[in-house]
């Protein structure tokens, strides 16, 4: 068990409707500080993270097996509840009256429908904290949307500014679905300090869209203050030169190499065995390197082709350079660095056994975040919340089941 | 003006470039009080990078500077300099996080360590946000943020396709794994803060932007440690649809769903190709997705995206714009939604900022100033907090400390 002595959030208990990834991941994160989180869910529609098929046999995963679930569902509680049932939306209030944050991602509109919105869950609860996210807000004319995580990266421009000039723009996928939970983990986080200073709950209302537009910031101030449209750029850089991947020995592998100064220039010359073309006077400053820049990642390639992209890593790394191969998920889970640091947390859940997955990405020396509990099966926690949290008989549980509520 | 979420909570940013400064301003968006500590002289390196209002290079005009910096005020201070840490203890004593960005090595040099600032203050939260953290191997490696970002693993994988294998593997955006670590270590600087509102304990935080952006793609990372299955740009296959080309521009395509393939018939006019056989169910669209996604293009490139995505939506088709910057800015949905706001700054000028991505509905976002001058609220934090006599500051300014 946790040690909730050491543990931020201990006694914080979220309710949580969410399903996909930008609102389960941001409930996962509140549970590495010791949030209680139970998740409602429904045999009749699957968190689709259930049901995605499975990487190696390519087929339909058991939903208590699936990967995808597993990653992004661990250290909560699960409960099933038919939210078409009366009955299930009563317990839904109920467990919402005991509970300190509800997230939902439902379409924009549903929850209103269901009678569960804000307003009908803080006149049950008045200083609740309740978040939704969805695509592009609760208002405007495009509130409604339907899209997955590829479609809000194209419409908050992250796309555009993904790629090569010279072809379509890039996709974004699962990051920034990541993206989005962080910002809900964050405005959570804050709703819950404001209200530690004044008792009061809130609403709060999020746009994925919007949480990757605002990491664009600067580029979209290059239109709004200067009317220019940045578009991609590869690995470039207008205030350094090189700044690019180049090409490594072996298969697909790649480094990364970035000059801002004089002294790395003359520090990776060196280390290149001073070539004739590095010399060359129109190599010589950032504005000629920047000129001439499609020649010079030529000639910077040929050199980087002859090593192991680890090697010239620590070559360079000792000659001042900034030098880090592009990782691929097999370097990163063996990696000396990330093996010290504890990237790898081995969790222990039922029917699949040891696997492995991500450790909390903070370290904090006095209350460390912690994964304590496995990612939760289909209804695992029905008896606890609806017996132990809300109080019912066994036989109002089963009478409730006979009716269909836990489906 | 409406309460804001952090009141009362003080920050002192001792960060330069993106990740610290934009992790500062969202917290400062939220009502803390936080104070930037610049190097005297030449300031954050981002008063440097390019590009500037109206193109002409100054340590007040630069874009970058000036959206991740709002909300703050800017002092100045070496902390390298005699007297100059010992003004960053004064300053520590009432602050409740202290977040800087400087490796283990470049600390221990200026003697930037958490065990100094707890005897000064023990409620006090110091983060080090860093490329790899406070340990390990590589924690003094140089890494500028396109370095970092393709330390995170999200690199290798950008863009999808094996037809790219030719070419580099890229960032996504341009400064947003920064951005990302920065939005990262809030959640770890809030859950910090919330454990020294109950206990009146401080501690030290460790963030590596490396894990922060490692943590944004579990899916397709934690494949290879269970499956033995390395993602590369080639594994990224979408059987069919994805980004579809048109008239004036690019829109993105997602079928998943039965439906969502049935809304996009629809959408083309119900053509009698749709219907043949090898597109009749998912697994037959899967199988023949090449030829599926080149008639699907023949069709939408004599489209513009401005008709076919209300259209598509309308029927239930998950279809969206590749916007440009300047469509994000001109969005009717970001106008509604009153996304952008306009900030006056002495020097930059008046122009519209992304605010952000939430409305919270009782502390609203709120920012609290433009971007500070160097120094310019030396008088205000040094005199006023600090309690400096003019003279003091006379020789300190003197000394090249502030």
């Amino acid at each position: 068990m946790p040690d909730a002595r050491k543990k931020p959030l201990a006694g914080i208990r979220v309710t949580d409707f969410t399903w996909a990834i930008a609102g389960p991941y941001a409930t996962t994160m509140l549970s590495y500080f010791g949030a209680e989180v139970i998740k409602i869910e429904s045999r009749r529609r699957l968190d689709i993270t259930r049901t995605v098929v499975h990487p190696i046999t390519k087929k339909f995963p058991d939903p208590d097996e699936s990967p995808a679930h597993i990653d992004f569902n661990h250290n909560k509680y699960a409960v099933t509840l038919n939210i078409q049932h009366p009955a299930a939306r009563d317990i839904a209030k109920r467990m919402a009256q005991v509970s300190d944050v509800v997230v939902e991602n439902f379409r924009p509109g549903v929850l209103a429908r269901l009678g569960l919105d804000y307003k009908v869950l803080a006149t049950l609860r008045p200083d609740l904290i309740m978040l939704s996210t969805s695509t592009m807000g609760q208002t405007g004319p495009k509130s409604g949307i339907v899209g997955y995580a590829p479609l809000f990266a194209a419409e908050s421009g992250l796309g555009e500014m993904t790629g090569y000039p010279d072809r379509p723009p890039g996709q974004v996928r699962l990051t920034v679905d990541a993206m989005s939970a962080l910002s809900n983990t964050f405005t959570i986080m804050a709703a819950l300090h404001y209200r530690a200073s004044t008792g009061k709950g809130q609403y709060i209302d999020e746009s994925s869209t919007e949480v990757v537009s605002a990491l664009l910031g600067d580029s979209l101030l290059d239109y709004t203050a200067n009317g220019r449209v940045q578009t991609r750029s590869v690995n470039r850089d207008e205030n350094g030169a090189p700044h690019n991947c180049y090409r490594c020995a072996g298969q697909d592998r790649w480094i990364s190499i970035v000059v801002h100064t004089d002294e790395e220039w003359k520090a990776l010359r060196e280390t290149m065995g001073e070539p004739a073309w590095a010399a060359e006077p129109r190599f010589a400053t950032t504005a000629g390197r920047r000129a001439y820049e499609a020649e010079l990642d030529k000639h910077i390639e040929a050199w980087t082709v002859q090593f192991d992209a680890y090697d010239l890593m620590h070559r360079l790394q000792e000659a001042g350079v900034a030098a880090v191969p592009s990782f691929s998920s097999e370097d990163l889970f063996t990696d000396p660095h990330l093996i010290e640091r504890g990237l790898a947390h081995v969790l222990e859940q039922p029917k699949l056994g040891a696997l492995i997955i991500q450790s909390p990405p903070w370290k904090l020396a006095a209350t460390p975040p912690t994964i304590d509990r496995h990612a939760p099966l289909l209804g695992e926690h029905n008896p606890y919340v609806m017996k132990e949290l809300l109080g019912m008989s066994d036989l109002d549980v089963k009478r409730l089941e006979e009716q269909g509520v836990f489906t | 003006m409406a309460e804001q979420a952090l009141a009362g909570i003080r920050v002192l940013d001792l960060c330069q470039m993106v990740a610290g400064p934009y992790c500062a301003k969202l917290l400062g968006d939220l009502g803390a009080e936080v104070t930037k500590i610049e190097p005297p002289g030449s300031g954050d390196m981002a008063r440097q990078r390019a590009p500037f209002v109206g193109d002409q290079p100054h340590p007040d005009r630069s874009l970058l500077f000036l959206y991740v910096n709002t909300s703050k005020k800017g002092i100045t201070l070496d902390v390298s300099k005699p007297g100059g840490m010992k003004l960053l203890e004064l300053l520590a004593k009432d602050t409740d996080i202290l977040l800087h960005d400087y490796q283990p090595a470049q600390a221990a040099a200026v003697g930037l360590q958490y065990e100094r600032f707890r005897a000064v203050n023990p409620a006090l939260v110091m983060v080090a946000l860093t490329p790899f953290g406070s340990t390990g191997p590589y924690k003094d490696f140089k890494a500028y943020p396109l370095n970092t970002f393709h330390a995170g693993g999200e690199g290798y994988l950008t863009p999808a396709g094996a037809q790219y294998l030719d070419r580099p593997p890229v960032r996504v955006g341009k400064y947003v794994g920064e951005y990302s670590a920065g939005l990262s270590a809030t959640i770890a600087i809030l859950g910090a803060l919330y454990w020294q509102r109950i206990t009146g304990q401080g501690q030290f935080v460790d963030v590596s932007k490396q894990e922060a952006l490692i943590s944004l793609n579990p899916i397709e990372l934690n494949r290879y440690p269970n499956h033995n299955m390395v993602a590369s740009r080639a594994s990224r296959v979408t059987s069919y649809g994805g980004i579809m080309p048109c008239k004036d521009g690019y829109v993105e395509l997602s079928l998943y769903e039965d439906h969502e393939w049935e809304a996009l018939v629809k959408l083309m006019g119900e053509p009698a190709w749709t219907r043949e056989e090898k597109y009749k169910d998912r697994p037959a669209r899967v199988a023949n997705g090449l030829e599926l996604n080149r008639r699907i293009a023949e069709w939408s490139s004599q489209q513009s995206k401005a008709d076919i995505v209300p259209r598509g939506q309308a029927l239930g088709c998950p279809i969206g714009p590749y916007n440009t910057t300047k469509e994000v800015c001109d969005s009717e949905q970001m106008r509604a939604r009153g996304f952008f706001k306009e900030l006056s700054h002495p020097v930059a000028g008046t122009f519209a900022y992304p605010t952000a991505a939430y409305h919270f509905s009782h502390t609203p976002w709120q920012a609290q100033g433009p971007a500070p001058l160097l120094g310019e609220h030396n008088d205000e934090v040094y005199g006023k907090r600090l309690g400096l006599s003019q003279k003091a500051l006379d020789s300190l300014r003197e000394d090249n400390v502030i």
